[in-house]
Formats: C-alpha cells, structure tokens, sequence
C-alpha cells in the first residue's frame, strides 16, 4: 500500500488550478453525469449550493430531483441515503457540520456502518456521507471539531479527509464508485471560499479527466531525514509550513499527509519513522483516545526498535472555545509544530 | 414591549456595525473583533418581547442559534452577554461559549447552535418545576425549520404524555437559511403539529406582538396552573441574511422587501400612539434603549481578551487530578 511521493504539477501535466470545492464539485458532477443513480442530498445544497460550495451549480445541472434541498430532520434522510444506497442507488447525503452527528448518529454507525457486516455481506451500503469539519474560524464547540477520530474508531465506514483540490477529486471519484460507506470530511478553511480564506497549499492544479485515489494510500507531501510528521487535512498545511521553516536551520521534515483515516496506510508511516527514527503526529481533534494515538501505536508496533522520539499534538482535551485567544491555545498553531519538530531533532 | 423591543432592533443594528469592523471590504469571517458566525434577529423581536414579558427570572427559557432578542426579552444581563459575543474574558460565559451559545443563571436563559436542541432541557426544566412543586415554566423557543427535527418532536410528545409546564414557540421567518417553508413541510400551519400530541396549538398569523402577547398569556398561564404544555407559532420575518455575509442570492428580492414591511416594532408604535402614548414617550423609550446597547458594546469593547490558560479551565464542575504527561489538560506543553 505504500505510496511513492506524488509530484502533483508532474503527474497532473496540467496548469489548471481549482480550489479544493470546485474539485470536489467536478468529480460530484462527473459522476453524476456518468450515473443515473447518484443524487445528492442535504440542507441548503440546491440554491444555496452548500453552505461551504460543495454543491455550487450542481442544481444548474441537474434539477431538484437529483440535488435535493431536505428537511433539517439528519436521521430522515441520513438513514434514507442507507435505504437508497441498500437499494442500489449511490446517494451522496450532506451533513452540514460533522458537529451535528449527534442528531443522527444512529443511522451513521447502527445502520450506515454495520448493515454490510450484520446482513453477512448480503447487503451494501454504497454511500458518500459529506461532512464540513474544523475550526480556526471561532465558531465555538458546537461548530468546530472534526471528529476524525470518532468515525474512524466505529467499525465499517471508510473515513477521508482531503487536503488538497487534486486529492479532493480522486478521492471524490473514489468515494461514489465504491461500494461501501464513506464520509468524506472536508475541512471549511481548505475550501477556497471567499469568505474564509484558505492558506496557499490546497488550490493545486487538476486534471480535467476523471482519476481515482485509492483509499488507504498516504501521501508524502514533503520529503526529509530528521523528522516524521503524520498529519491530515488543514494541519498538512500548517505542518508543511512549518517544515519549510525549519530549513534554514537544516531540520529536515518529511511530512506524510494520510489523506484516508480507514483504511489507514501504515507502511507509509513505517517506512519514515525507519528513517528518521522520530515521530511527531499533528491532528486538529481531540487528542486521547484518537489519531494520534492509533499512528503512535502502529508506529511502536511495527517499529518500536527504531523509534527514538515521539510527539504528538491536537485538541488538548477540552471542548473548543470560542474566543480567538483561547481557540488559538488549543488548535495546534505552525509555531506549536515548528517547536513539536525542533525538539524531537535535538 | 416595545421599549425591549427597539432595544433589541437596534442592539442588532449595532451589532451588525461591530461585526464587519475589519471584516471588509472582502468579507472575512475570522477577521475584525466580533469572532465566529453571527446570526441577528431583526425582524423576530415580536416573538421575544410578547413571549417573556409573562416570565419570571425563576422561568427557564431556551433559545436557539438567533438569540439576542430573547435573552434580552429575557433580562439577560446586556453588559456581559455582548462581553461573551466579543469574546472577552468578562462575557457571560467567560469567552468560552460565543453568541450561539450564551448561558445566564441568574435568569435561567440559555442558547444552542443546534437545530431543536433547546427543546428537551426545557422539557426537564420544566420537570424538574413540577416535581418540585413550584409553577414555574419552560420556554423553547425554535424556528420553523427546526419543527422536522426529532428532538422536537419527541420534546412535544414527553411533555404532553407528563402534562409539564413548558411551551414550545416556533418563530416562522419563513427561511431556514435558503430553504422556504414549503420546500420541508407540507403543513403550512406549525402550530398544527400540537394536535398530533394532543396539546394546544395557535398560531399567530401576523407580526404582532400584541397577538403574541395574548397568545403567550394563555399558553404560560396554563402551564403556571399545572395544566400542561402547549405550542405556538409566531409569525416573524428576517430582514438580514440567515448570518452575516450570507449574500442571499436565493431569496428573492420582492421577499425582503414584503418582509421589511411587516416591521412589528412600527406596528406596535402605531397601536401605542392610537392608546394615547405620545411620539415624545417613543422617542424617548427609544433613546434609552439606544443608550443603554451603545453603553454595553462600549464597556464589552474594553473588556480584556481571555488568557489562553483560561482554556484548560471548566471542562469539569470537580476536575479529576491530572494523570496526561503531556500537556493532556495543562497549557504549556501544548
Ligand atoms: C441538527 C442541525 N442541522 C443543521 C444545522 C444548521 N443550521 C443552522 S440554522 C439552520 C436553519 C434554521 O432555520 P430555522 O429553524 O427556521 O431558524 P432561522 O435560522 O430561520 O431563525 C440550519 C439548517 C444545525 N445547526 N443543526
């Protein structure tokens, strides 16, 4: 499963850049074009075109049979993609914030996530469940996490988290071709939206063409010796930033973007930790019981021997506040990764 | 009424001034000194005022994610509500909770940023009156597109089934960010929904606060007399987007315009003056509340920013000893 690095502007010999929402449109659209049975669903996602433009002209397209405005009523129509997907459909279903799961949660990991396994495979579940996670924008702790690590720890949803416009639409296409569950959590600030502007990375070049990712292959977005940065979504920006920071002082980061939680490409992991021999994982949830914790203990695992240093930094544990200074605090900043990486060199 | 009212209104003209401060010209929305989302209320304040005049401090009420009018209807301390929305140390909830999420003790107000969640504590702030015999009551407070959550609905059928004093108040503006009334529901009357559980159910057709106000007499004092629930749908309007800088490109333009029409707060001054109230009176009602929303921002403005240890603090009412080695729950490792 291990991955060689990909050269994004090489392998995609293309000078077109999108944003990472209107790459995640295009491959919604292709394939919806391709497929009569995939619609989408969710609140504010036909005129609106999402709340964070993961619909933005879709409806345009293809009308209001197949690009669904639904009640606010998430455990109606979450549990109702279940029934279509069941059904042989490929409903992609919206929830608006990964925060609200809790109105639905049942029909995510009772119906969603087991009904393959329980019906003895006589059953799948060929939905994308979308979902707009992460904070930096103080929207406080109903509005804020990213819950990375609660999906992946329930058994039978395949969990990805896009960092990139190019990533974004391979692992869009792989989403709705595959025949099981999978929630595909993009993070708000990576969006390119006009309102919340992004950081530089994620608007990359993409290919017209339809192309898959295949999920459980990790991406070396920065190659070095000294240290192993595990990271995903926006914190594969800020690690990348702060792993550019350090080169001056002839630190040398690698920085490996995990790109999908389930499957989870351990080899990539290894084969750097074998390298550099330190490990630093950067999460934007909360920190026990999660990511961090699952990549520190495959890496003890499969490489304990060479592991000489280990750091992890996320979500210290407290719901996420509101005011800029506290949110601030607990978010894992480029500066608290810059010193997380230092001091595993030293 | 009307002097919470025109405070209310104005508190959100004001707040609206502050929130794009910095945020412009290309709107941002973590720039400027207001963090976060903000969802204003101009256009709901019928509903607030005409509902909690009739409540006491010792009532509960629960809000959602457009809250202002109604913590303000509900005498929730102004100074310190618009300290929290600015994020300030001082503010209600000590920077922690934000403008979707103000919590009042002394008045037993409190607000949610998910759609219906307000609804089942009320139902228990309206158990634990009852067990105790006291005759306070609860008050939910909801839009129109939170009534197909189940949490509402499942709040409306416990409180019937156990008679509690609580009232559930549906404010319909008509949008639920960009989707119309009639793209979710095909029952135009909300308030219909309470024959499903056999309690009362009015609606309030207009933007009238004094319809509200007697509607709202009739729904609290029954459940004051221990005779149970009930549910009312107030018709209000949104004259702003659903939050700022929502363009509302979906919302047509004659729509705004009808809705800006309605303006409640002129309907009422209208009916005052027809009562013999003098435009003299009004005005100076009005100053006093302009006075009184230019004092709170100016004092929040001054408040000092939290210290970023205050992050680790409230997680728990009795926090257990640290066991984390690494920063788990103190600030400076992190
Ligand atoms: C469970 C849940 N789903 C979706 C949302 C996102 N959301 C916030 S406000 C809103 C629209 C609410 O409309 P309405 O209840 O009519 O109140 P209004 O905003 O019009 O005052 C939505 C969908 C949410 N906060 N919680």
């Amino acid at each position: 499963m291990a991955t060689e690095s990909r050269d994004i502007t090489e392998a995609t010999e293309t000078d077109r850049e999108l944003t990472m929402s209107r790459a995640m449109v295009e491959a919604i659209a292709w394939e919806m074009r391709e497929n009569e049975e995939v619609f989408y669903m969710g609140e504010d996602v036909a005129d609106y075109g999402g709340i964070f433009s993961s619909t933005t002209g879709l409806l345009d397209e293809f009308g209001r049979d197949r690009v669904m405005d639904v009640p606010i009523s998430e455990t109606a129509f979450l549990g109702a993609a279940v029934g279509a997907a069941q059904a042989g459909m490929r409903p992609i279903a919206e929830l608006m914030f990964v925060d609200f799961f809790g109105v639905a949660m049942d029909q995510i990991y009772n119906n969603m996530a087991k009904n393959t396994y329980m019906s003895g495979g006589s059953f799948s579940v060929p939905m994308v469940l979308t979902t707009a996670v992460g904070g930096t924008y103080n929207d406080a702790g109903q509005h804020s996490q990213t819950l990375y690590g609660t999906f992946a720890h329930l058994p039978g949803m395949k969990v990805v988290v896009p960092s990139t416009a190019y990533d974004a639409k391979g692992l869009m296409h792989s989403a709705i071709r595959d025949d099981d569950p999978v929630v595909y959590m993009f993070h708000k600030r990576l969006m390119g939206l006009g309102w919340m502007p992004s950081p530089t990375g994620p608007k990359t070049p993409v290919p017209e063409e339809d192309y898959t990712i295949p999920f459980g292959e990790a991406d070396i977005k920065r190659h070095g010796n000294d240290v192993t940065v595990v990271t995903l979504g926006l914190h594969v920006h800020r690690s990348l930033e702060a792993a550019s920071q350090l080169e001056d002082d002839g630190i040398d980061a690698e920085v490996i973007d995990l790109r999908t939680l389930v499957p989870l490409d351990t080899e990539t992991v290894l084969d750097s930790v074998r390298k550099t021999g330190k490990l630093l994982v950067v999460d934007e949830d909360y920190q026990s019981f999660g990511v961090t914790g699952e990549i520190i203990a495959r890496a003890a695992e499969g490489a304990l021997d060479d592991l000489s240093a280990v750091k992890r930094l996320a979500i210290p544990d407290v719901p996420i506040p509101y005011a800029r200074s506290l949110e601030d605090e607990v978010n894992p900043s480029t500066d608290k990764i810059a010193a997380a990486i230092r001091e595993l060199h030293e | 009424m009307y002097e919470q009212m025109v405070t209310a209104r104005y508190y959100e003209e004001r707040l609206q001034e502050e929130y794009l401060v910095g945020k412009q010209p290309a709107f941002d929305i973590s720039a400027g000194p207001i963090p976060g989302e903000l969802h204003l209320a101009a256009g709901h304040e019928s509903s607030g005022a005409g509902v909690c005049i009739h409540l006491r401090d010792d009532d509960t009420v629960t809000a959602p994610h457009r809250p202002h009018h109604i913590a303000i209807a509900k005498g929730v301390d102004l100074k310190k509500m618009t300290a929290e929305i600015f994020g300030r140390e001082t503010g209600l909830c000590r920077g922690k909770g934000g403008h979707m999420h103000l919590f009042d003790p002394d008045v037993n107000f409190a607000c949610s940023g998910i759609i219906a969640q307000g609804c089942p504590p009320a139902v228990g702030a309206a158990m634990a009156a009852k067990k105790r015999n006291t005759d306070s009551v609860a008050v939910a407070f909801l839009g129109e597109g939170a009534i197909d959550q189940g949490g509402f609905l499942e709040s409306l059928n416990l409180a019937a089934v156990q008679d509690l004093p609580v009232v559930f108040v549906i404010e319909d503006n008509d949008w639920a960010i960009s989707m119309p009334k009639d793209r979710v529901t095909d029952v135009e009357d909300g308030s219909r929904r309470a024959q499903g559980f056999d309690m009362p159910g009015e609606r309030v057709d207009s933007d009238d606060a004094v319809a509200v106000y007697e509607a709202a007499e009739k729904a609290i004092m029954r459940a004051r007399d221990g005779n149970g629930p009930s549910l009312i749908e107030v018709q209000v309007h949104r004259r702003m987007g659903h939050f700022m800088g929502d363009a509302e490109a979906y919302r047509p333009e004659a729509d705004i315009e009808r809705a800006k029409q309605r303006d409640s707060i002129e309907r009422l001054a209208d009916d005052l003056r027809a009562h013999g109230v003098s435009d003299d009176d009004l005005d100076e009602i009005r100053e006093r509340a302009h006075e009184r929303v230019d004092e709170a921002i100016a004092w929040a403005k001054e408040q000092p920013e939290p210290d970023p240890s205050e992050a680790y603090e409230n997680v728990f009412t009795n926090p257990p000893a640290q066991t984390a080695t690494d920063g788990g729950s103190e600030g400076g490792e992190q």
